[in-house]
């Protein structure tokens, strides 16, 4: 009797799992393409590569918080740890003169040292993520600005510029900025580690159930600290981005930036309440952000559209996560 | 009694039926013509193995789904609920497995909830209270108090206070969906009590249980259901128990604990003097290759905390762990790599809802599935199916969540954990708590084979610790029982020298096991 049920069940899931994996691609589809009607400007070559450009920053700092929405877990101190890994980045090439190289590397591990710090307060004193780092938002914030003494610190002209600026006459070849081309590449990277290795799978089992986790023998605590090490680390990357950008590092930047880049996780297909999130979903989410502000400039309409707009994405990728959900019933 | 009953409500009409119903889901049918009617003053048992369509048809019952065909009567008169709370306002109240209580509000206000009597606007205290009062008498408990917080009760009394709710509007049918899977014996007898007095107030009720002895107890008739079809529906005086697991598996399920020789080998386990915070205290006891042990006694006696305390989930006081040459306390992951592996009581720890039947049969051991270390869906998923197969676990694939899965065969994919990891100890708590006769006998049979070691080419017989507050269910699995009362663990006996009348009198603290 369940013999034919059975076989169309299975065309029914299939038909849901590709919705699910390539909803939020078809989300940036018919953004695009909804302002590419009103201004066919926004298709051009140039147009682009500007979306991509500005979609760096909150690209890079989103793939580290989806592993951390995957765990069940947040961070809210993206922004600030942003800000904090341009200051130093900028105050070691400007004060101490060290190499451009040497300068970034020490601005990523800002970052993975404020997200180890996260980490540790999270499992060490078992406070809620949302407490912690709603503190180190402040704490690393301060940081920044104590030191850059509140203002812009100019780094000057080096190859780090190059990394997110729109390319030059005689590298167009590139297509996309090398900082784009190293976000893909991490992207992948770390698509394939969360599904292909075994801490990608813990992360995943912690954020689906905890006590499941542990009761399997998962390191749970170890778990939680790396997950936040590594959106500590990736914010500093994208605070690197954002100091090659304005060529500057400034401790008043990407504020709420954190924000931004929990939306682009969430429209991705990311749960807060933990177990579900996509790398590919997450920077798909952080480019409708910029197409839907882009498409409001070109168009000329007001930033308070732009923000507006973005608001409804948000929730309709709520309502339709939350649709995909009820499925079963 | 019968004088009462005036003449346009004659002894035998029912209060409640349900004719021809009828509902699919998507391609799936999962009611086909169902009657079902209850009279007044009676208890009507309806029995089915999971996904039978019991759950289904008291979601029509209750207005949570309406039925696609078919219509349904109360006192005669056409009866469409909009929603649960409509259901309970025309009379049918249903006291769910899961409570549906609010922790942080009274008793009183959890009675009430949803149906506070107003007028203009103003809640009527005076009012309230009195009803709440009448209702906590027919319950009948001195504990019960309506200014206590429920998260201050115990489950046994906010289950009580979850039947009020129905009593405090005036229901006349009440259904108990699985209502003791989560009490002690005193508590269910204290039930039954309850229900005996409603069915003299000539209140009508639906009782839904897996615990066929239960049914027969209780219960004046009996509907079995089977593939959303009723099967029959039939006096309960007439019928056997075995006949009616006949009816409900569709076939005869003969020898439910099977027992292929078993040889008792070396000891694995050893436990000294091991306490708990609170419970257990002074627990000793040895497990060998090849025993199954099982531990009886009423819940909250310190069971479940021992066996968390050996897997290293709960902390130890004092006490020796032996198991093999490792000694002492440890952690949940050492004890996996030490070859144990512990199946949870509760499945919401068992098993984690939103990932896949693959990953929750692995994530013990999530290795050999690659090169590198390297988890391969392709591989994980092979070695999955292959338990899938031999389990018989009703799913699509391997990838599928196992949220979607019955309660059965959920608990299939948790024991499966610990064959794919290739343990030698199995903890066991309450491994077949509300699960269908027929994925009982699977794991019944699973433990067979695992303990007599012909799971598997050259597999050497495991050792099982099992935890059950089902007496006829120990007796046939173990080799040996020790029973716990008030987290004191008596001495170890072979099953032979044991029957339930020993055992329930050791767990209620009568005489010990001697």
């Amino acid at each position: 009797m369940m013999a034919l049920p059975k076989k169309r069940a299975i065309s029914f899931e299939k038909r849901w799992s590709w919705l699910n994996k390539f909803g939020p691609l078809l989300a940036l589809f018919l953004v695009f393409f909804f302002f590419a009607a009103f201004n066919s400007k926004i298709a051009s070559f140039n147009a682009l590569e500007i979306m991509v450009l500005q979609t760096v920053i909150v690209g890079v700092a989103a793939i580290g918080m989806t592993l951390v929405i995957i765990s069940a877990g947040i961070d809210l101190s993206a922004g600030s740890i942003i800000a904090l890994s341009s200051v130093v980045t900028a105050l070691l090439m400007k004060d101490f003169a060290l190499d451009p190289l040497v300068a970034a590397l020490g601005g990523i591990a800002a970052g993975l040292i404020c997200g180890l710090l996260n980490g540790l307060l999270i499992t060490r004193l078992r406070l809620v993520p949302f407490i912690v780092t709603l503190g180190t938002l402040l704490v690393v914030r301060g940081v920044a600005k104590g030191l850059a003494r509140s203002i812009p610190i100019n780094a000057g002209q080096t190859w780090l510029s190059g990394l997110l600026a729109l390319l030059p006459p005689d590298r167009k070849w590139m297509l996309i900025p090398p900082g784009a081309w190293l976000m893909v590449l991490l992207a992948i990277i770390v698509a394939g580690f969360l599904r292909y290795t075994k801490l990608g799978r813990h992360i995943f089992a912690v954020g689906s159930n905890e006590d499941t986790a542990r009761l399997c023998g998962v390191a749970v605590e170890r778990v939680k600290v790396f997950v936040y090490a590594a959106a500590g680390t990736f914010a500093g990357l994208s605070g690197l981005m954002l100091m090659s950008y304005q060529e500057q590092g400034d401790p008043t930047g990407a504020v709420g930036l954190e924000l931004e880049i929990i939306a682009a996780v969430v429209i991705g297909g990311g749960s807060l309440s933990g177990g579900e999130g996509s790398i590919l979903g997450s920077l798909v989410g952080a480019m409708i952000m910029t197409v839907i502000r882009t498409g409001c400039q070109l168009n000329g309409w007001p930033t308070w559209v732009t923000q507006a707009v973005t608001g409804i994405v948000i929730i309709v990728a709520l309502a339709v996560d939350q649709l995909r959900h009820s499925k079963i019933d | 009694m019968a004088s009462q009953i005036t003449a346009d409500k004659p002894v035998d009409k029912p209060r409640l039926e349900m004719r021809g119903i009828f509902k699919r889901f998507g391609a799936t049918v999962a009611l086909k013509d169902v009657n079902f009617a209850v009279k007044p003053g009676e208890v009507h048992a309806l029995v089915g193995e999971n996904g039978a369509g019991k759950t289904t048809l008291m979601k029509i019952l209750t207005g949570v789904s309406k039925p696609d065909k078919g219509k349904m009567l109360l006192d005669g008169l056409p009866y469409q609920p909009r929603n649960p709370l409509d259901a309970r306002l025309k009379g049918i109240g249903m006291i769910y497995q899961e409570l549906s209580l609010v922790p942080h509000l009274t008793v009183e206000e959890n009675m009430l909830l949803g149906m506070e009597p107003v007028r203009f606007g103003f809640v009527r205290w005076e009012e309230m209270r009195n009803r709440v009062q009448e209702a906590l008498q027919h319950l009948n408990h001195p504990q019960l108090k309506p200014h206590i917080r429920i998260k201050d009760l115990p489950v046994s009394l906010q289950q009580l206070v979850e039947i009020g709710r129905s009593l405090v509007i005036g229901c006349e049918v009440l259904i108990f969906d699985e209502p003791t899977s989560s009490l002690s014996r005193h508590d269910i007898d204290r039930l039954f009590k309850i229900i005996a007095e409603f069915k003299n107030k000539n209140l009508s009720i639906v009782y839904i249980s897996h615990f066929l002895e239960e049914v027969q107890l209780i219960s004046d008739r009996v509907t079995v259901l089977r593939d959303g079809s009723v099967v029959s529906t039939q006096e309960l005086r007439s019928t056997q128990t075995t006949e009616i697991v006949r009816m409900m598996v569709g076939r005869e399920i003969k020898d439910l604990y099977p027992r292929t020789p078993r040889k008792i080998g070396s000891p694995v386990l050893e436990i000294q003097n091991l306490a708990g915070l609170e419970k257990p205290e002074n627990a000793i006891f040895v497990l060998r290759r090849g025993e199954v042990m099982g531990i009886s006694g009423l819940i909250g006696a310190g069971r479940t905390e021992m066996l968390r305390a050996i897997f290293g989930l709960d902390p130890v006081r004092q006490g020796q762990i032996k198991i093999g040459i490792h000694l002492g306390p440890s952690s949940p992951a050492k004890r996996w790599l030490q070859g144990v592996g512990m199946l949870s009581e509760n499945r919401s720890e068992g098993l984690a809802a939103n990932l896949n039947l693959a990953d929750n049969m692995t994530l013990s051991k999530l290795r050999g599935f690659g090169p590198l270390n390297l988890v391969l869906p392709r591989n994980q998923g092979a070695v999955v199916q292959k338990w899938i197969d031999l389990l018989d676990i009703r799913c699509l694939s391997p990838a599928q969540d196992v949220a979607e899965l019955s309660g059965g065969n959920q608990q299939k994919v948790a024991i499966a954990r610990l064959l794919q990891h290739g343990v030698d100890i199995m903890l066991l708590d309450e491994p077949t708590r509300g699960i269908d006769v027929a994925a009982k006998a699977k794991i019944y049979e699973v433990i067979d084979a695992f303990a007599s070691g012909s799971a598997g080419e050259g597999r050497a017989p495991g050792a099982v610790l099992v935890i059950s507050s089902y007496l006829p269910e120990l007796i046939g699995i173990c080799n040996t029982i020790a029973v716990m009362f008030r987290g004191r663990l008596s001495a170890v006996k072979s099953v032979e020298e044991i029957d339930e009348h020993k055992l329930m009198m050791a767990a209620t603290g009568q005489e010990t096991l001697k």
